[in-house]
C-alpha cells in the first residue's frame, strides 16, 4: 500500500488550527505564492488562538465568557443605578474608584486569559530520539522481559530531593514544577491550576495576572456589596425601605450576585495568598509535595525563607518571555514539534526512532480509552497492511500494534462515536491522507517495533499522566 | 522603534533569520552528521542554566575549555536576566501600577538580556564554532529545554570516518 506524499491532510472542521497540508515543507515549496505561515496555526496543544496568534486560551472558552457577562453587568448596573444617588449624597470619590478598580479587573482577567501561561513547547523530533537514545543506554537490555524502564530522573534541589518525570506527550523531561495540562494538552511551567472561569491555565506567566485579578476582583465585589447596601439603607430612611427597592430594583440583584460571589473569591484570594507568601502551586499544595506528613524533613526547596521574599518573587519577579513563539514564521528547515494529534506534524524525513516514539503517547492512552470506550471496531483494520510487520506482543489490543507507525490515525482507528465529540481527533473519513508521510517510516518501525512495546505500556500503572489523560477525557466527555 | 514593534509582534525570528543564512552557507559546503544536546542543570531550582559537563561526542571537534567558557558565559546572562533584586522589583511595581500597559512600548529586562544572549551566541558561532564545523542554537528557539550543537561533515572530503567516530562516540556516551 503506497499512498503518495502529495496527497494533502484534508482539513478537520473542527479544529481550527488544523492544516491543509501534509507538511509544511511541501507547502512552501508548492505553494510560494501563499503567505508565509506562523506558528501558532501548527501549535499541537489544545489552545484556541486568536488575532493572528496574538491571544491564546484554552479550548473550552464557555465559562469565561460568563465570568465577563457577571462582572460587567454588576459593575454595569452599580454604575447606572447606584452611582448617580451615591455621587450626589455621598461623594463623586464612589463611582471614580469604583471605574477604576473595574478596569483593573478586567485588564487582569483578560490579561490572565490571553497570554501564555507558560506552556513548554514540545521537543524536536531530533531531541527525542536523543532521550530516547540515552534511555534505552541507561538501562541496558532489560531482556526479553517487558520490565519497564523508570522514566524519572532526580535531581538535588537545595538539599531535597525531586523527580523529574518524563511527559509521554512532549517527548521531555519536565523541569521541576511544571505538570501536564490534560484540558490544554500541554506541559506548563510552575502549573497552578486549569481555570475555567479565566479560561486558561494558571502557569508561571500568567500567575501574576490571575492573583491580582481575584484580589482586586474580591475588593470590587466586597466595594459594591456595601456601597449597594449603603444605597438602599440611605434610600429607605428617606422613603421607606420598600419603596426603596422600588425606585433601584437593579439593587437587589447586585446584592445577590456580590453575596455568593464574595465568599467563593475572597476565599480564594485569601488561600492563593497563603500560597504565594509559602512559595508553592495550588497543584503541589493539593498534593502535599512539600508536607511533612509525606516525610519527616519534607520541605519547600523554592521557598525563599521568609514571606516578603516569596511576594514579591511571585508578584514582582521578572517577566518571563513566551517560549513558543505563536507568531513567529514557520522556517522550512526548523524541526517542528511532533504532533499526534493531527498529521500535519510529522516529517517524512529519516525519522525512525522519532516517529515510533510519536506512537508511545497514543499507544500509552489507548489502555484508557480501552476502557472507556470498549472495543475497537473491529472494521477499520485495514490501514494494517504494512504495519501488520510489527507483530503485536500485547494480543489484547490487536489493531493498536498496526497503527504503530502511523502516528497521526490511532486515535481515528479507536474513535467511536461516543467520542466523536472530541474535536482534535481527525474523522475516520480523513484516515486514508496522513498516511502519507508516515508510510516512509513503516520499514523503519518494523525494525525498530520489537522494541518498543514493552516500554509502551509500563508507565501507564504509574504514571499520574495516565490519571491525567483519564480526568481529561472524563471531563471532556461529560460535556 | 519600528524594529522594536517587528520584533515584539512578528515573533523572535530576527535573529533567528540571520542565524538561518549562516545555516544556509553552512549547509552548502557541509551535511549535517549529528546533533549533540546540552541539558538542563535543575541542581539550582527553577532558574536556567544549562549543563557544564562536556558531551563526549564533541571530544574530538572543539577543546572542552572553549565549549565550557560558552556555557558558563550563557548562565552568567541567563541569571541576570532571572535575578530577583531592585531593579526587577522595580520594574515589576511600576508594570503593575501601569496595569501592564507600559510593555507595550518598553521591552522587559528579560528580552534585553535575551537580546545580549542572541547577539553573544552568533558571536560565537562565526568566530569558534562555525570554523570547527559546528553550530550553536539559541537555546530560546528549542523552548530553553536544551542548546542544541549541531555537528557538520564536509561533502566530499573524509567526513565518512569523522561522522563515524561521531556517531560511535554518541552509542557509548553512557
Amino acid at each position: 500500500m503506497h499512498l503518495g506524499l502529495d496527497e494533502p491532510v484534508r482539513e478537520c472542521q473542527y479544529n481550527q488550527i488544523c492544516t491543509r497540508n501534509s507538511s509544511p515543507m511541501e507547502t512552501l515549496s508548492h505553494k510560494k505564492k501563499r503567505t508565509p505561515r506562523r506558528k501558532w496555526q501548527i501549535f499541537p496543544g489544545r489552545n484556541r488562538f486568536y488575532c493572528n496568534g496574538r491571544v491564546m486560551m484554552a479550548r473550552q472558552t464557555g465559562v469565561f465568557y460568563l465570568t465577563l457577562v457577571l462582572i460587567m453587568v454588576t459593575s454595569g448596573l452599580f454604575f447606572a443605578f447606584d452611582c448617580p444617588f451615591l455621587a450626589s449624597n455621598l461623594t463623586p470619590a464612589i463611582p471614580v474608584i469604583g471605574g477604576v478598580l473595574f478596569l483593573f479587573v478586567l485588564g487582569m482577567l483578560l490579561r490572565a486569559s490571553f497570554s501564555d501561561p507558560g506552556v513548554l513547547p514540545r521537543a524536536t523530533p531530533d531531541e527525542a530520539a536523543d532521550l530516547e537514545r540515552q534511555m534505552d543506554a541507561a538501562n541496558g537490555s532489560s531482556g526479553p522481559g517487558y520490565r519497564p524502564p523508570p522514566r524519572i530522573r532526580e535531581v538535588v534541589i537545595n538539599g531535597q530531593t525531586v523527580k523529574l518525570k518524563y511527559c509521554f506527550t512532549c517527548k521531555i523531561f519536565r523541569p521541576p514544577r511544571a505538570s501536564h495540562c490534560s484540558l490544554c494538552d500541554n506541559c506548563v511551567e510552575r502549573f497552578d491550576h486549569h481555570c475555567p472561569w479565566v479560561g486558561n491555565c494558571v502557569g508561571k506567566r500568567n500567575y501574576r495576572f490571575f492573583y491580582l485579578f481575584i484580589l482586586s476582583l474580591s475588593f470590587l465585589t466586597i466595594f459594591i456589596f456595601a456601597f449597594v447596601i449603603t444605597h438602599v439603607i440611605l434610600r429607605s430612611n428617606r422613603s421607606g425601605f420598600l419603596n426603596a427597592l422600588k425606585d433601584s430594583p437593579a439593587s437587589v440583584l447586585e446584592v445577590v450576585v456580590c453575596f455568593f460571589s464574595v465568599w467563593s473569591i475572597v476565599g480564594l484570594s485569601g488561600f492563593h495568598t497563603y500560597l504565594i507568601s509559602s512559595n508553592q502551586t495550588t497543584n503541589e499544595d493539593i498534593k502535599g509535595s512539600w508536607s511533612t506528613k509525606r516525610a519527616k524533613n519534607n520541605y519547600n526547596p523554592y521557598s525563599y525563607g521568609n514571606v516578603l521574599t516569596n511576594c514579591c518573587a511571585a508578584l514582582c519577579g521578572p517577566l518571563h518571555p513566551s517560549l513558543i513563539d505563536r507568531r513567529g514564521f514557520i522556517q522550512p528547515d526548523t524541526p517542528q514539534p511532533l504532533s499526534h494529534s493531527n498529521g500535519s506534524g510529522l516529517y517524512p524525513s529519516t525519522q525512525n526512532h522519532t516517529h515510533m516514539a510519536a506512537a508511545t503517547p497514543l499507544l500509552h492512552s489507548d489502555p484508557v480509552m480501552m476502557g472507556r470506550a470498549g472495543p475497537p471496531p473491529s472494521g477499520k483494520t485495514s490501514l494494517g497492511g504494512p504495519c501488520s510487520s510489527l507483530a503485536p506482543s500485547q494480543p489484547s489490543l490487536p489493531s493498536s500494534m498496526p497503527g504503530l507507525g502511523c502516528a497521526g490515525d490511532m486515535l481515528t482507528l479507536r474513535d467511536p462515536d461516543a467520542h466523536c465529540h472530541h474535536h482534535h481527533f481527525v474523522s475516520p473519513e480523513e484516515m486514508p491522507s496522513p498516511l502519507g508521510p508516515s508510510s516512509l517510516v513503516l520499514p523503519f518501525a518494523a525494525h525498530g517495533g520489537h522494541l518498543n512495546p514493552a516500554q509502551l505500556y509500563d508507565p501507564a500503572s504509574q504514571d499520574s499522566l495516565h490519571e491525567d489523560s483519564v480526568r481529561g477525557l472524563v471531563k471532556l466527555s461529560s460535556v | 522603534m519600528l524594529e522594536y514593534w517587528r520584533n515584539r509582534w512578528g515573533g523572535w525570528n530576527t535573529s533567528g533569520e540571520t542565524e538561518f543564512h549562516n545555516l544556509q552557507e553552512l549547509r552548502h559546503s557541509a551535511s549535517l552528521a549529528t546533533k549533540v544536546f546540552i541539558q538542563r542543570d535543575y541542581s539550582e531550582g527553577t532558574v536556567c542554566r544549562f549543563q557544564t559537563k562536556f558531551p563526549s561526542e564533541l571530544d574530538s571537534r572543539i577543546e572542552r575549555t572553549l565549549l565550557e567558557d560558552t556555557v558558563k558565559t550563557l548562565n552568567t546572562y541567563y541569571a541576570e536576566a532571572e535575578k530577583m533584586g531592585g531593579q526587577s522589583y522595580m520594574e515589576g511595581c511600576l508594570a503593575c501600577a501601569t496595569a501592564y500597559i507600559i510593555f507595550l512600548c518598553m521591552e522587559t529586562h528579560y528580552e534585553k538580556v535575551l537580546k545580549k544572549i542572541s547577539g553573544y551566541i552568533q558571536e560565537q558561532n562565526e568566530k569558534i564554532y562555525a570554523p570547527r564545523g559546528l553550530l550553536l542554537t539559541d537555546p530560546i528557539e528549542r523552548g530553553m529545554r536544551v542548546m542544541e550543537v549541531s555537528v557538520f561533515e564536509d561533502r566530499g572530503s573524509s567526513g565518512s570516518s569523522l561522522s563515524s567516530s561521531a556517531t560511535s562516540g554518541g552509542s557509548a556516551q553512557r
